[in-house]
């Protein structure tokens, strides 16, 4: 596939987005913040960072995604769909009987899915497990193993275990995307369990740590390369992100976080994406 | 067909070993076998007897730490990457305390991690109910996808370790600490998922799993001297279920006892009375762990505290052949 520009990348984020929200409309159940908050990580992960081949989903060379807070899978199914894995119509299967696209992801059930997760903390060591191998047992130096996990999701103790076991074994081709949108079911991450000094608590667990805008797709690509440069230590980057992003009355509320959309509001969404909230015509973007 | 028994089963000075050791012997021929197999542990390498494994291929051993979730995920990945995972521990901790995560990243994600949880039933002893696993064959036999072993000796561990590293699919085996009477031989069959008749009568039908075979076979023994005639079948494979031998020992029988060193329900008694119930249903006299909890002491006195000893079994057996008529005849 040919190198998208930035201004690409930004657009195809935002088909994602409408995905998302059409797949949520259809499902009338799932999660909706999370998704729309990762979009462009996502977007970047499948369109420009990651060495993958949608027509070969178990290529032995590709790089790996583990998707560790696998409520936010709808935004995986959307990349995976637009990146040409499965045709985008079945993304409407969402939830529904018979779906390959389950409400929590099962790899068995779809090409181009990783790993099997939902219930939290256990992402993050099977990607740590998969580097370990790289790493120590097949030297194939040239894979990367990339990861996303939630902010809340680290309250889990599997998710500190994992990170004392890669720091312990230096798994340099571990990279972990941490979804800091602040939120989590029952409030902000800081009022249910606070998670600060978060760069510190992973630097002390012997990562490289870095802090981005989560919503920017350049920085995201950025931090990628700086991570796979780090030869002597798993990356974690600290992607700070605005939960529901991309639709205004979605921003910031922690209550849509579990929840989906009803018919006026899927509605109201993606007229706000479609017309990137009324700054261009809703004809502009086919 | 011969099972080629110990011929010194019923000699005091028949040979004992743990059953743990057959595992740390069988690992390691597995691992000159196949280079994909790797071992995990969580800080009990000499306990588990892994440490056999480590010590012939430590670029093919991973120390966890004492970090249970962390084992298993970790050894879901491996399997992704294409390695063949045996994560060791003691079975109150792997799979006591991370159930959830073998649910989902083993079972349901399909992986072919294999979970040996050592120091399961009463006979750990001294170290009290905190570290005697009684629950894990009703929880792992509840998974779909998984394989669930009890070997009954360390010869028959040894094989079971081998044919596990084989068979391509999550599988579960639990292992004893203490010694325990070797009664079977290097000749002796085994494949998982097959029972075998060890011994042959026709008034009752004694199946066991796990080293609670070798009281049964003792037990049939003491029985034989009263007129009674018990059939023995060794059920090492708790999932998937020997359908055909248990159905015709019953048939035959038409009366069952079964024996484990864990919860029989939902644990083997419990799959064998489903089996019955379904199919067959034969009265049935189980012996095993009755909703409590063990206590510290010596293993055998434990065994014989909870009526799991070979004359405890016999005088119920005999009492329960009294007062039970034989069904399909």
């Amino acid at each position: 596939m040919s190198q998208l520009t930035i201004t690409q990348l930004e657009k195809k984020a935002n088909d994602i987005r409408q995905d998302i929200i059409r797949m949520l409309l259809e499902a009338k159940s799932g999660h909706t913040a999370g998704p729309l908050d990762l979009a462009d990580i996502v977007t970047a992960l499948y369109f420009h960072i990651m060495n993958i081949d949608p027509k070969r989903p178990e290529w032995p060379d590709r790089d790996m995604f583990f998707l560790s807070n696998g409520h936010t899978v709808p935004v995986q199914y959307a990349a995976l769909a637009e990146r040409g894995y499965f045709p985008v119509e079945e993304l409407l299967t969402l939830r529904k009987l018979g779906s390959r696209l389950q409400g929590h992801p099962e790899r068995q059930k779809l090409p181009g899915l990783e790993n099997t997760s939902g219930p939290l903390g256990s992402g993050l060591s099977q990607a740590a497990g998969y580097a370990y191998s790289l790493q120590y047992l097949e030297n194939a130096k040239h894979r990367f193993v990339y990861v996303i996990t939630g902010d809340g999701e680290l309250d889990e103790g599997n998710i500190w275990e994992a990170a004392m076991f890669a720091g312990k074994y230096k798994l340099t081709q571990l990279i972990v995307f941490v979804d800091r949108n602040n939120i989590q079911i029952d409030g902000s991450t800081e009022e249910v369990m606070p998670l600060e000094d978060l760069r510190g608590k992973w630097e002390s667990f012997g990562w490289h740590v870095q802090e981005i805008d989560g919503n920017n797709i350049e920085s995201v690509i950025d931090a990628a390369s700086m991570a796979r440069a780090i030869t002597n230590r798993p990356s974690v980057i600290i992607s700070h992100t605005v939960p529901g992003r991309g639709v205004d009355f979605m921003e910031y509320d922690y209550k849509w976080h579990g929840v989906a959309p009803n018919d006026e509001q899927g509605k109201a969404a993606l007229m706000k994406l479609r017309t990137l909230d009324g700054k261009i015509a809703a004809g502009d973007i086919a | 067909m011969d099972y080629h028994l110990n011929p010194k089963l019923h000699d005091d000075d028949v040979e004992q070993e743990p059953i743990r050791a057959g595992f740390g012997r069988g690992l390691k021929a597995a691992g000159e076998k196949n280079t994909d197999i790797v071992a995990l542990c969580a800080d009990l390498t000499d306990s588990t007897k892994m440490s056999e494994f480590k010590e012939a291929f430590p670029e093919r051993f991973i120390e966890m730490g004492i970090a249970e979730q962390n084992l298993v995920t970790v050894a879901s990945g491996l399997a992704r990457a294409g390695r063949i995972p045996f994560t060791s521990s003691y079975a109150a901790f792997s799979p006591g305390r991370n159930w959830e995560q073998i649910r989902t990243t083993i079972a349901l994600n399909n992986m072919p991690v294999k979970i040996i949880g050592s120091h399961a039933g009463v006979s750990v002893g001294p170290d009290g109910a905190t570290h005697q696993m009684l629950e894990d064959i009703a929880l792992m036999r509840v998974l779909p996808n998984m394989i669930v072993i009890a070997p009954g000796d360390s010869i028959e561990a040894e094989k079971a370790t081998q044919a596990i590293a084989e068979n391509g699919k999550p599988s579960y085996m639990r292992l004893a600490r203490e010694k325990s009477v070797i009664f079977s031989t290097k000749e002796s069959p085994f494949d998982i998922g097959k029972a075998y008749v060890l011994h042959e009568g026709h008034d009752i039908s004694l199946m066991g799993t796990g080293m609670m075979t070798y009281q049964l076979l003792k037990a049939a023994k003491i029985l034989a001297q009263q007129g009674i005639f018990a059939e023995v079948v060794h059920v090492p494979t708790v999932k998937p279920l020997d359908e055909g031998t248990v159905l015709a020992s019953a048939r035959k029988c038409g009366r069952v006892v079964t024996a484990e060193e864990a919860q029989m329900a939902a644990g083997f008694g419990g799959a064998i009375a489903e089996l019955l119930g379904e199919k067959l249903p034969t009265p049935i006299l189980r012996f095993g762990m009755q909703d409590r909890f063990g206590e510290s002491g010596e293993a055998a006195e434990l065994i014989k505290h909870f009526n799991l000893d070979y004359e405890s079994i016999a005088g119920r057996v005999s009492e329960f052949v009294k007062q039970v008529p034989r069904y399909h005849q």
